[in-house]
């Protein structure tokens, strides 16, 4: 292979798992903007999505789109549990103290998930076979259609809830003023449990199609979690495009970074990224700096 | 006679710490009581950080696995002498802190959160990755121990003197440090910024400074690791261990110097006492955090006094006091 070929295989397992990273990120943005919170344990239910489809598929048997259907379901209730458990119930939050219990949080939610399915690492077949498609001088493999297609379906779903549906529409007003909001009669206590409901059946989705590619463990979260904050951070915490392409980004730099220069400090490439654009444009690539509210 | 009476305390605890290996026989416990000593140090210089100006950071690892990394490289691979790579790791540290704190400790919250976070995996990920300099994940050996005037601290006893001169003199440093006009600034950044700045503080190199002090401090604290232990390895400075930090503070009390030893005393024994969970101990600590940070914010060392002050008003029927 030269040089072009490989750039190109790069790209195609690059955007992948952009795709996964964009997914997990407007999981962070769709809480973030109706709670301020940014959620520490987003990453721990991306790993739930993965680890709950293959106890539905090995342990109780059943069939793979039935098991995937489930896995979200769990999720989706788990994260709406961890929100009524420990968030709705705090009297003054500060973003301390959020901080602080939702990284108890991840770190409880990863030591029941190391206690229940232990420290292996599994493998969750490829939804449909594993042979690879040439595509030009690259090949793709079928979960990575799988990835860009649901990856796809959810973001537009997404896109038109919020746009069309009165709840979403409900959910970009808290985004904007809870207050107001809360005075046009919303109910914003429910509208920040939608958010979890939401992120968290977008960040299992993400768990579920990158485990056949990736393998999954208790342990995944830390990494995919971060990750997809990163992606989020670079779109300026947008639940929509900015995001997406951030993703697509991030996931394309660090293959073509592990591929060309290092795969020791792939991991590092996503961090340097955050830091760097932190450091000069907290508002993200996409985003619109704001002022400070004293 | 307030100053008399925090003088007082803090000799009454050095007396405690001088004593207490002398009642203990069990070199064993000896032994936990010397990692007492090193996360004492470590919480305490991320409670001036976390507790005092209320900044957050998720990488105090990072700056304690480079402390130990430069001493552990400096002696072990090119046999310098074991204070002078202490003082060495030390320096650096805190200058590397303090030019990237410029940058970090413009961003607050969450983003602080996941920029110290950030900083602490890249660090962790050179650990593992430098092997010729590293050793790479199987870690590092053959660090010498430190020495003063012929005494080898090379046991545990003569370890647990050594750390604990070291952590106590931290926390002299330390509550002379909060008790000055740089404490009472750092609690008013604490409260507002941008109070604090219309009031002349010059909050930006403050919170830079503490945040240097704070690396610097932890970097000593790995060194002293390093030098007790002779072997390191990355596992010991990843972002679990950033967290166990954290959970230490919170547990002792937040802006408490003497929580920090609470904490640390706690989170140290903690899995000692657990070793039938083995590494479930994660478990634990989540719901600590959670449950603390929901129902004791002020840690220990306020809510326990708290608490029982309800719960003796409530038994002879006066009104509860609010904390």
């Amino acid at each position: 292979m030269d040089l072009a070929d490989q750039i190109a295989q790069y790209m195609v397992s690059g955007l992948s798992t952009g795709a996964i990273y964009a997914l997990i990120g407007i999981g962070f943005a769709i809480i973030y903007n109706s709670t301020e919170i940014i959620n520490f344990a987003q990453g721990e239910l991306v790993m739930l999505g993965g680890m709950f489809t293959l106890f539905f598929l090995e342990t109780m048997k059943l069939p793979l789109p039935l098991s995937i259907l489930l896995a979200v379901l769990a999720t989706i209730a788990s994260g709406v549990l961890f929100e009524r458990l420990t968030i709705r119930p705090l009297k003054a939050p500060t973003p301390l103290s959020l901080i602080i219990i939702t990284i108890g949080g991840s770190i409880l939610i990863r030591g029941i998930a190391m206690l229940v399915w232990g420290k292996d690492t599994h493998a969750l077949p490829a939804f449909s076979g594993s042979e690879p498609i040439a595509v030009g001088s690259a090949t793709i493999l079928p979960q990575h259609l799988w990835i860009f297609a649901l990856t796809g379906i959810a973001i537009v779903s997404n896109k038109l809830f919020f746009q069309y549906t009165i709840t979403g529409k409900a959910m970009r007003a808290c985004a904007v003023n809870r207050r107001a909001a809360g005075l046009v009669g919303i109910d914003v206590r429910r509208m920040v449990l939608f958010s979890f409901a939401i992120s968290g059946g977008l960040g299992s989705l993400a768990g579920i199609i990158v485990a056949p590619l990736t393998m999954t463990s208790y342990d995944v979260g830390i990494m995919l979690g971060l990750k997809g904050f990163c992606a989020a951070i670079i779109g300026g915490l947008s639940g929509g495009i900015g995001t997406v392409l951030g993703g697509l980004l991030l996931g394309t730099l660090e293959s073509l970074g592990a591929g060309l220069i290092s795969s020791g400090y792939k991991d590092a490439i996503a961090f340097v990224i955050l830091l760097l654009i932190l450091f000069i444009r907290p508002q993200g690539l996409f985003g619109r700096a704001q002022t400070e509210r004293v | 006679m307030a100053v008399n009476r925090e003088i007082i305390k803090f000799l009454a605890m050095v007396v405690v710490i001088l004593v207490a290996p002398l009642l203990v026989h069990e070199g064993y416990l000896i032994n936990v009581m010397v990692f007492i000593g090193i996360h004492t140090m470590l919480a305490l210089a991320l409670n001036l950080l976390l507790g005092y100006a209320g900044q957050i950071s998720l990488g105090q690892a990072g700056f304690f696995g480079l402390g130990a990394y430069i001493s552990g490289i400096l002696t072990a691979t090119h046999g310098i002498n074991p204070w002078a790579a202490m003082a060495a790791a030390a320096l650096f540290v805190t200058f590397l802190a303090f030019i990237v704190g410029f940058p970090i400790l413009k961003l607050k919250g969450h983003y602080l959160a996941m920029a110290t976070l950030g900083l602490g995996i890249i660090i962790y990920i050179v650990f593992n990755e430098a092997v010729e300099q590293t050793g790479g994940p199987s870690g590092l050996s053959g660090i010498p121990n430190l020495q003063v005037a012929g005494i080898v601290f090379d046991t545990d006893l003569k370890n647990y003197y050594l750390i604990w001169a070291f952590t106590l003199a931290a926390m002299g440093l330390a509550l002379n440090l909060v008790h000055s006009r740089i404490g009472r600034a750092l609690r008013a950044i604490h409260d507002s910024e941008v109070a604090a700045r219309v009031m002349g503080v010059n909050a930006r190199l403050l919170k830079v400074q503490i945040f240097a002090l704070s690396a610097g401090l932890s970097a000593i604290a790995g060194s002293l690791y390093a030098h007790t232990m002779t072997f390191i390895a990355p596992a010991s400075f990843g972002f679990n261990f950033s967290v166990e930090l954290v959970t230490m503070v919170i547990i002792g009390g937040l802006a408490s110097i003497y929580g920090s030893l609470l904490g640390a005393a706690l989170l140290t024994l903690l899995p000692e006492m657990l070793r039938a969970f083995q590494d479930y101990d994660i478990i634990v600590y989540g719901l600590l955090l959670i449950v603390m940070t929901m129902f004791m914010p002020g840690g220990l060392v306020k809510g326990v006094p708290s608490a029982l002050s309800r719960i003796r008003g409530k038994l002879q029927g006066r009104p509860v006091p609010h904390a």
